[in-house]
């Protein structure tokens, strides 16, 4: 379990992350939805102690992330960030493959190989396992990192926006086998999203956050309401059951 | 591959300097020779490698430290020191220890400032060049100003420290240096994959589990350590680091920190030493390498800032 006690963060005078206290489970998905600027990037960010809170503390299995030493924390949580260069020239194989350098400390096992070898295969990268990252589109690297967070193999797993860049197909490719690794692997895959509609059919548990604050926190069909969507966006949306899932309309 | 015909490069190189245009006695050439050799490997070592790791901590490939002014700090401070102190008192200290301090010194000071401008808070890259080359002037101009209200004979003390080329270089120092150098090229070996890993991005590097603000101070240290050998041995030298750093990423093919640290070193070893050989030994010239070096070093500079900033 990941605990976070009054969370908070502020940068000069405005607090992006307001007092934010919150469980993410042992497994399933967890869907963090909310405008713009809402602070879950942030949140995400201190959760994985790539950045500094204010104030609060991050409790991963009782371990406080900002006192842990890293690499034990590296073997149990894994961060994808919403926009991912890389400095260096990789090919997505390579790029996988420090993945597991948490586990492997630079000299893969066979073990390691593994891993690196069912990751790529899981995304359907294999036919561009030597590609040259800055050869491929923007929907392919992505899913070379999301590649390299699962190649990480630790339970914990939290997502910024994966299906950023990914066109329809991918989108709900790349949900199913979120959804298929929650579920086989017992992990706990915490995804920030901005289609309601797919929280809506695969999350486990749905947090809105607005202005840095939660405002919700629960299953999808709390959040899938008119009243609630139109309270957390600021705009009129219209929800409708289809095949028996929720969604939303905000096309109109 | 490009490791090994660099590596024999660089063993020609050496061969030649050791042996072209020997004249008279063998006895008092070599070793004369292979002590002027080791100065310039020293040399070529610690340039190459403080480049290759300043880079790849700052996640840039055209900062080096001595663009951003760091070996100017070293000649402030030698200046500083004789403003301060004297050159009498200054002369009735060891040599050699008085460099083991200055090292300090000068890891102690440029850590503060390496800490201030990439650790502190993110920067844009833009603004740490520019604070980068506002410390360099800084420094050379304090170094200069010193040194106009300094009594001339210290003056001339303090100019013997500093004056240092390729072609004088201070003897006295090479034991210390080369222990010193021994010493960082163990520590770097160990950290070979920690900086592959580095050089994904702090956030990344993080993620995998590394100590980032612990892993970039030591390094921070190994290049003010590296900065203060190569000063002290020829002075300073602003572009031959990214010349040859920039050569090593092409030359190799790779960013495995494996391969791009000793093919930087190789290389600055073949220009060194090659360079060298030419112009003294073919040419008769003396002075002209380092001219040369710069040059060559400062056009780089011009076409990768140039190739950057149309980016
Ligand atoms: N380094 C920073 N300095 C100042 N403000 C920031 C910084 N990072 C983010 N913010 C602000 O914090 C707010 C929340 O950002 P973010 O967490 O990225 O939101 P979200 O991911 O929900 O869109 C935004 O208003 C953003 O401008
Ligand atoms: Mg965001």
């Amino acid at each position: 379990m990941i605990d976070i006690h009054n969370l908070t963060k502020t940068y000069d005078d405005a607090t992006v992350v307001d007092d934010v206290s919150l469980s993410l489970p042992e497994s399933g998905i967890t869907a963090i939805v909310g405008p713009n600027g809402a602070g879950k990037s942030t949140l995400l960010s201190m959760i994985a102690r790539l950045i500094a809170p204010t104030s609060g503390r991050v409790l991963v299995d009782g371990l406080d992330v900002q006192e842990t030493p890293g690499a034990v924390l590296a073997k149990r949580l894994a961060i994808l960030k919403q926009n991912n260069q890389v400095g260096m020239r990789l090919t997505v194989s390579e790029l996988v493959a420090f993945g597991r350098f948490p586990h492997s400390g630079g000299r893969p096992t066979v073990e390691d190989e593994r891993h690196i070898g069912e990751a790529i295969s899981y995304l359907g990268l294999d036919a561009l396992r030597g590609r040259f990252l800055d050869e491929l589109s923007g929907g392919q690297r992505q899913r070379a990192f999301v590649a390299m967070v699962l190649a990480q193999d630790t339970k914990y797993v939290l997502l910024d926006e994966p299906l950023n860049s990914l066109d329809m197909k991918h989108a709900a490719a790349m949900m199913k086998l979120l959804r298929r690794t929650a579920d086989d692997l017992k992990k706990s895959i915490t995804v920030v999203i901005h289609d309601i509609n797919f929280a809506s059919i695969y999350a486990d548990h749905v947090v809105a956050m607005r202005d840095g604050r939660v405002v919700l926190q629960g299953e999808a069909g709390d959040l899938m309401q008119e009243a609630v969507l139109e309270d957390i966006y600021d705009t009129v949306v219209q929800v409708r059951e289809v095949e028996g899932h929720l969604l939303g309309l905000h096309y109109l | 591959m490009a490791l090994v015909v660099l590596a024999f490069g660089a063993i020609a190189a050496a061969l030649a300097f050791m042996t072209i245009g020997v004249k008279g006695n063998w006895d008092f050439v070599l070793p004369f020779r292979s002590a002027k050799l080791l100065g310039l490997v020293l040399v070529a070592y610690a340039v190459a490698t403080a480049t290759v790791l300043f880079q790849t901590v700052t996640q840039n490939r055209i900062l080096t430290p001595a663009v951003m002014g760091f070996d100017s700090l070293y000649v402030a401070l030698q200046t500083a020191l004789v403003f301060f102190l004297g050159t009498r008192d200054l002369a009735s200290v060891d040599m050699r220890l008085r460099f083991v301090l200055e090292t300090l010194l000068m890891v102690g000071m440029s850590m503060a400032l390496f800490y201030w401008l990439f650790l502190s808070r993110q920067r844009s890259l833009h603004l740490v060049v520019l604070a980068g080359v506002v410390c360099g002037v800084f420094f050379r101009s304090l170094a200069h100003m010193m040194q106009r209200i300094l009594d001339p004979n210290e003056f001339i003390a303090l100019q013997d420290m500093l004056f240092a080329s390729f072609n004088s270089i201070d003897q006295q120092l090479l034991a210390v240096s080369a222990v010193i150098v021994l010493a960082t090229a163990f520590v770097s070996r160990r950290l070979l994959t920690k900086l592959d890993v580095l050089a994904l991005g702090r956030d990344v590097a993080i993620n995998l589990g590394i100590d980032y603000q612990r892993v970039v101070l030591l390094l921070f240290a190994m290049i003010a350590v590296l900065v203060s050998v190569s000063t002290a041995l020829v002075g300073p030298i602003t572009f031959f680091g990214l010349l040859v750093a920039n050569l090593a990423y092409q030359a190799v093919g790779t960013d495995r920190h494996k391969y791009t640290l000793p093919a930087a070193t190789l290389l600055a070893i073949i220009a060194l030493v090659g360079g060298q050989t030419v112009l003294e030994r073919v040419f008769g010239f003396d002075t002209a390498l380092s001219i040369i070096i710069e040059f060559t070093g400062g056009i780089a500079f011009m076409l990768l800032l140039y190739r950057n900033l149309r980016r």
